[in-house]
């Protein structure tokens, strides 16, 4: 039985277990955190920094996805500088490369959309990278488009501990970094890839999607991976 | 006092402006508290003072960045309209390419020209090498997403300045009107 401990967060107090992520203790106490790179039953990599906390002692914000509870840890999730700075992350998604959602498939079906609405953002501060992004239709039914991908790397994630192909896997750092399938291959040369499109349905926005997808139709089931994981009892 | 309202267009192609006639009869109860006195549906008279200027399109030339500063100089609220205005969005698209290779896909490459010809006469603007928003240039006081707006949304954030209120978009559904 792992160690039970007293925590607080906002200000409350909660009695939990040793070994549970920030994240997850929040979930079970109806606390709500934005996530972008979180996906229920993939392993959490802290990749797109939305659920960044303030942890009292440590002047570094922390992720609530892959920081464990702590005994006496006093956690604040939702002080004005946390909105902010989530709002600034939304922000550089959006001008980091390019999101037309009115020619998106995704449009209205879409992670980061939801997320620009949820922390209040009405326009971007930033100027626009309007770096030139590839697009790669040659796998017979799947498209990705990098132009709109966060690098919130579920697709990679749930490839490789869900499907066990590992097609996906990243290159380069920063701006410059990519999602790549095999060794840098176009998508339709894949010995790896399967078809089985279950990154099409954690990706959370319009970067992955089954050809004949039209603009604002897209449909996914994340929700059906999410049972799949806890069938099979995957971690 | 009943107030001025400016609607004018940038680099957009209109459709916010057919979204600001989608309010319908209700352009009847903001004329009841302003008048429109400058907007290319009305005519196209010099820019007076005025209280709200709503903008739509991107900043595309350098005709545009004075056009804007005029705005903003004119108008106590300025508003972006429609997603070019807030991101560039489809106008901006141009900018993965140079200016050449832009109008040579227009205006000369394009399959359903017959009669390939690049405009180029000092009436027309000159492209700039970037489309940018609005916020680029000048201070956005208000900003009504969408490609385009709905009516509703127009109709909301007007009706909310003109009778001295302050427009509160989240409560509208935010970006999520696409
Ligand atoms: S991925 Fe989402 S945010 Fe990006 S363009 Fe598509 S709908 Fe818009
Ligand atoms: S393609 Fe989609 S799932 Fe993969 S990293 Fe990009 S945004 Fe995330
Ligand atoms: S959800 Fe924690 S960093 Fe993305």
């Amino acid at each position: 039985m792992p160690d039970k401990i007293t925590i607080s967060i906002n200000g409350t107090e909660i009695k939990t277990e040793e070994g549970k992520s920030i994240l997850s203790v929040c979930k079970e106490n109806d606390i709500h955190i934005p996530v972008m790179c979180h996906f229920p039953g993939l392993t959490d990599v802290g990749a797109c920094r939305l659920c960044l906390c303030e942890v009292k002692g440590y002047n570094k914000l922390l992720p609530a996805c892959t920081t464990l509870v702590a005994e006496n840890m006093e956690i604040q999730t939702h002080t004005e500088k946390l909105k902010e700075y989530r709002r600034v992350i939304v922000e550089m998604f959006f001008s980091e490369r390019n999101h037309m959602c009115s020619i998106c498939v995704a449009n209205t079906n879409c992670e980061l959309q939801d997320m620009a609405t949820e922390v209040g953002m009405q326009h971007v501060r930033f100027p626009f990278l309007n770096q030139e992004c590839a697009v790669d239709a040659s796998h017979p039914k799947y498209v990705i488009d990098h132009n709109r991908c966060i690098m919130c790397t579920r697709c990679v994630r749930v490839c490789s501990e869900v499907e066990g192909a590992h097609n996906w896997d990243v290159k380069n750092r920063g701006y410059n970094a990519r999602v790549i399938s095999d060794f840098d291959q176009p998508w339709g040369e894949s010995e790896t890839c399967t078809s089985c499109g279950k990154c099409l349905n954690v990706c959370p926005t319009g970067a992955l999607w089954a050809k004949g997808s039209v603009q604002g139709k897209l449909d996914k089931f994340p929700e059906k991976i999410t049972d799949l994981i806890e069938k099979r009892g995957i971690h | 006092m009943k107030k001025k309202i400016a609607t004018v267009w940038l680099a957009g192609c209109s459709g916010c402006h057919m979204s600001l006639l989608d309010m319908d009869e209700r352009i009847l109860d903001v004329l009841a508290v302003a008048d429109i006195v400058k907007s290319p549906i009305v005519d196209g008279k010099k820019l007076p003072e005025v209280d709200v200027t709503v903008v739509e399109g991107a900043v595309g030339a350098d005709e545009h960045i004075e056009e804007i500063k005029h705005i903003r100089k004119q108008s106590k609220v300025l508003v972006s309209l429609g997603d070019c205005a807030i991101n560039g969005n489809i106008s901006a698209m141009r900018n993965f390419y140079t200016v050449q290779d832009a109008l040579e896909r227009s205006y000369a490459d394009s399959d359903t020209n017959d009669a390939p010809q690049i405009p180029g006469c000092e009436d027309i603007l000159t492209l700039d090498k970037k489309v940018v928003p609005l916020h680029d240039i000048v201070k956005v006081d208000y900003y009504i997403p969408g490609c385009p707006p709905t009516g509703d949304m127009i109709f909301y954030v007007l009706n909310e300045i003109l009778n001295d209120r302050v427009p509160d978009l989240q409560k509208e559904g935010g970006l999520k009107n696409g």
